[in-house]
């Protein structure tokens, strides 16, 4: 954890910046949520079950934060060949995450109910909104591992400095854990 | 990880720059990069203090022409035809649109561009580094990303007011329907949209700063800082940031659903009414009211937001001008801890008269009512610390003198309006206006004068004229007082705000005379802080050297710092803290500095 926190014991600013920036992302889901409990209280909410593929998706978020701690572990060991894959595999699942999610919103619409447009019910305009702007964190994440990698193989300059990919895992277990969260949420409520 | 090793790992120009300053070498940087797109914290500062100024002027020329309506709502001005057009003002009479569209974007623009981003803007950036000794900001390319957003903004409000239709007209808060419904009033198309598009930009530019200040004053402070030894300014600054960071992403979750609603047919906020000029609405079981939920989970907290950095400003401008400690530092702390949690606690007594529960609303009102206790300790402070103090009465002292005298008789009309039993009779009147005017308008403006008149000298290293500076506190004091008292009468006979005129109302029609009076006082106010932008500009060039490091004889780490500091502040090393920062008149010397060790035998405080 050397690399981590440095001789006083701070943690290094790019992560607490992180941590802060998490505690701003919960404070969106958590107003969209409330008001999701507070729309349901009212009259005119259609109720439906959650499509199946949104079980799947979970899987293959829950493997991606797998490969990602594996990640991390493989670049502090300075395996790059195995970093590197592992890196990829998670952004591949990231994407395999998204793509069920929108595999979701085809079964729901297959079933007749609307997401958007005239005649749509915010019980459903919700889930699309909610689950739209969390892939739109995750497809951040993706794009901050490219980058990581990216820089961290640059010919030029070789870098064993582990707090970026660090900063990144932290986030990618995050809109992990929100996942999880909304799919709950989305399930029991 | 120390405060150099960040600064040297990640951003390298800084390093390059600061190892220039440090050998003495006289760096010659590009104009681009040293005033445009600099990352220097102190550059960032003065960006945003001059955009301030300028939306500012806007703002206030704004409430200048919707006076002129309110307070001679018979006579027309044919300059305003010149200045804003037929459409607007035909035969020198604003139209009832016009009216909106001014009211709605005042506000719109001073609370959020000048008070917001202007004040915390300019002195976040400024102050934070400098007085917990860092060298930068904990990332300064997001500092700079956090202008630049807040520029774009700004940019796209200025352009929304160019609009054929003119920009958003529907009041600040953008409730729906008038938000949602493209149709429902002449601003809610494009206006709606640019004022959308501005406000989404300018969210993202107070998170960027937000999360920069924050882990700034947590992570980079230098050897000695303990947080207890944080002049209150950046306690306020850093608090200010944690109330930013948390409640604007609620307004986001807002407005995210008012654009679906806006452009993809979703029912959140509409139902099935029927609007005059659109018909009956297709939507299904949307409620207007949750919007309201959502926005005010951030207004209230912008409030103080606003609020915040000019009690921190005012506190340490305070106790320099006054030579003694400030009165109760860990008291001052506390309260503005309760203040921030309370201010999450309290978004629904905006809303009593939504329909709200009646018990609900009790809640609210206890709640509220509650932000009085450190509201008041902080006030009692600020004249305790006054009291017997050797005050030296320059500008930025008045003005923060002058800012607990408003922030007084302001917030003392905040007790009426938080009861919800008052508040039904006087809420969306005057009275509303007067409180909110005076508590945090005003207040904040004062807060950002008394900062700017007293770190000007560390801004640009010359002084500003105090007569000016004294000539401009007392025509903005007495004029806002002018202005605004006068609505508390108004209020409290139950006259509207917002209305466009009082003609046909047989009870509003004493106050014909008044509200020419306030019209008046307003215009004067208005025209009179063009002495400060006079003095801002002149004294930039002009003005009086400062030829030493301390002037003020300031025990804080910003006057440690040579006159000019260049990008790094310190030359050498960052100097080491021992002592908290208001250690006036003690043992038999003025000011003791923060980099004073401490002595054999000397009792801390």
């Amino acid at each position: 954890m050397i690399a981590q926190s440095g001789k006083d014991g701070r943690m290094h600013p790019h992560k607490f910046t992180l941590w802060v920036g998490i505690a701003s992302i919960c404070m969106m889901f958590a107003g969209l949520t409330s008001a999701y409990l507070v729309k349901r209280a009212q009259s005119n909410w259609l109720e439906f079950s959650l499509p199946k593929s949104f079980w799947i998706s979970t899987v293959f978020i829950l493997a991606s934060s797998l490969t990602m701690f594996l990640a991390v572990k493989a670049f502090k060991a300075r395996e790059r060949k195995r970093y590197r894959a592992l890196i990829s595999l998670t952004c591949i699942l990231g994407l395999l995450f998204g793509l069920f999610q929108w595999y979701g919103f085809q079964d729901l619409a297959s079933r007749g109910i609307q997401i958007f447009g005239n005649g749509s019910n915010p019980a459903a305009s919700f889930l699309g909104v909610i689950i739209g702007l969390h892939f739109l964190h995750v497809f951040g994440g993706i794009v901050a591992l490219v980058i990581t990698v990216l820089r961290a193989y640059n010919r030029k300059v070789k870098n064993y400095d582990a707090t970026p990919i660090e900063v990144v895992a932290i986030y990618w277990h995050f809109v992990d854990i929100l996942w999880i969260y909304l799919f709950v949420f989305f399930a029991i409520i | 990880m120390s405060n150099e090793l960040v600064l040297h790992s990640d951003v390298d120009v800084i390093n390059e720059e600061f190892m220039h300053h440090a050998h003495g070498h006289e760096h010659h940087q590009p104009f681009i990069t040293k005033y445009i797109f600099s990352m220097d914290h102190k550059m960032i500062a003065k960006q945003f203090l001059l955009s301030g100024i300028f939306w500012a002027i806007i703002g206030g020329l704004l409430s200048v022409v919707f006076r002129l309506q309110l307070g001679f709502p018979d006579q027309s001005f044919p300059i305003l035809e010149e200045l804003l057009g037929k459409k607007w003002a035909p035969g020198g009479h604003i139209t009832a649109d016009a009216y909106y569209a001014l009211i709605t974007i005042h506000g719109t623009v001073l609370l959020f561009f000048v008070l917001t981003g202007g004040l915390s803007g300019t002195f976040a950036n400024f102050l934070i580094p400098l007085q917990i000794g860092a060298r930068d900001m904990a990332s300064p390319l997001m500092n700079m990303l956090s202008y630049w957003f807040f520029f774009t903004a700004g940019v796209i409000m200025l352009c929304s007011l160019f609009l054929e239709t003119g920009p958003f007209a529907g009041g600040w808060q953008a409730y729906p329907p008038l938000s949602a419904l493209a149709d429902a009033s002449k601003g809610s198309g494009a206006g709606m949209d640019y004022w959308t598009i501005s406000m989404v930009l300018f969210v993202v530019s107070q998170l960027l700063g937000g999360l920069n200040y924050i882990s700034t004053v947590l992570n980079l402070r230098t050897k000695g800082m303990s947080m207890t030894r944080l002049p209150l300014t950046v306690w306020a600054l850093m608090l200010q940031a944690v109330l930013g960071v948390l409640s604007f992403p609620v307004l986001t979750a807002g407005f995210v659903l008012l654009i679906f609603d806006r452009h993809f047919g979703t029912s959140f906020y509409l139902s099935d009414i029927f609007v005059n000029g659109v018909g009956a609405l297709s939507h299904e079981g949307g409620n207007a009211i949750l919007y309201q939920h959502l926005f005010w989970f951030l207004g209230h907290p912008e409030v103080y937001i606003v609020i915040l950095p000019a009690m921190g400003i005012v506190s340490e401008v305070m106790s320099v001008n006054a030579r003694k400690p400030i009165f109760g530092y860990t008291a001052m702390i506390g309260s503005m801890f309760a203040i921030v949690v309370l201010a999450f606690l309290v978004w629904a007594h905006h809303m009593f008269v939504t329909g709200l529960n009646p018990f609900l609303g009790s809640i609210f009102v206890l709640l509220t009512l509650l932000i009085a206790i450190p509201s008041a300790i902080k006030a009692f402070n600020w004249i305790t610390t006054l009291w017997k103090g050797n005050n030296i009465f320059r500008p930025g002292m008045m003005f923060a003198i002058g800012f607990v005298s408003l922030f007084i008789s302001g917030g003392l009309t905040g007790i009426f309006l938080g009861n919800a039993a008052i508040d039904i009779h006087v809420h969306d009147t005057y009275f509303v206006i007067a409180h909110f005017h005076l508590v945090m308008g005003v207040a904040g403006f004062f807060g950002m004068f008394c900062g700017i008149y007293h770190w000007y000298p560390k801004m640009f290293g010359r002084y500003m004229n105090n007569t000016l500076g004294d000539v401009h506190f007392w025509i903005t004091l007495i004029g806002a007082y002018c202005i605004f008292w006068p609505m508390y009468y108004e209020g409290m006979a139950g006259m509207p705000r917002r209305y466009y005129t009082y003609d046909t109302w047989e009870s509003f029609k004493q106050f014909a005379e008044l509200n020419k009076f306030i019209s008046i006082a307003a215009i004067i106010t208005f025209f009179a802080q063009f002495l400060f932008v006079f003095n801002f500009f002149y004294s930039m060039y002009k003005g009086r050297k400062v030829r030493e490091s301390n002037p003020y004889h300031s025990n804080t780490l910003e006057w440690t710092t040579p006159i000019n500091p260049g990008h790094g502040n310190w030359e050498g090393d960052l100097p080491e803290v021992h002592r908290w920062p208001y250690d006036y008149n003690k043992d038999g010397r003025e000011f003791v500095t923060q980099v004073t060790p401490v002595e054999d035998g000397e009792e801390l405080h």
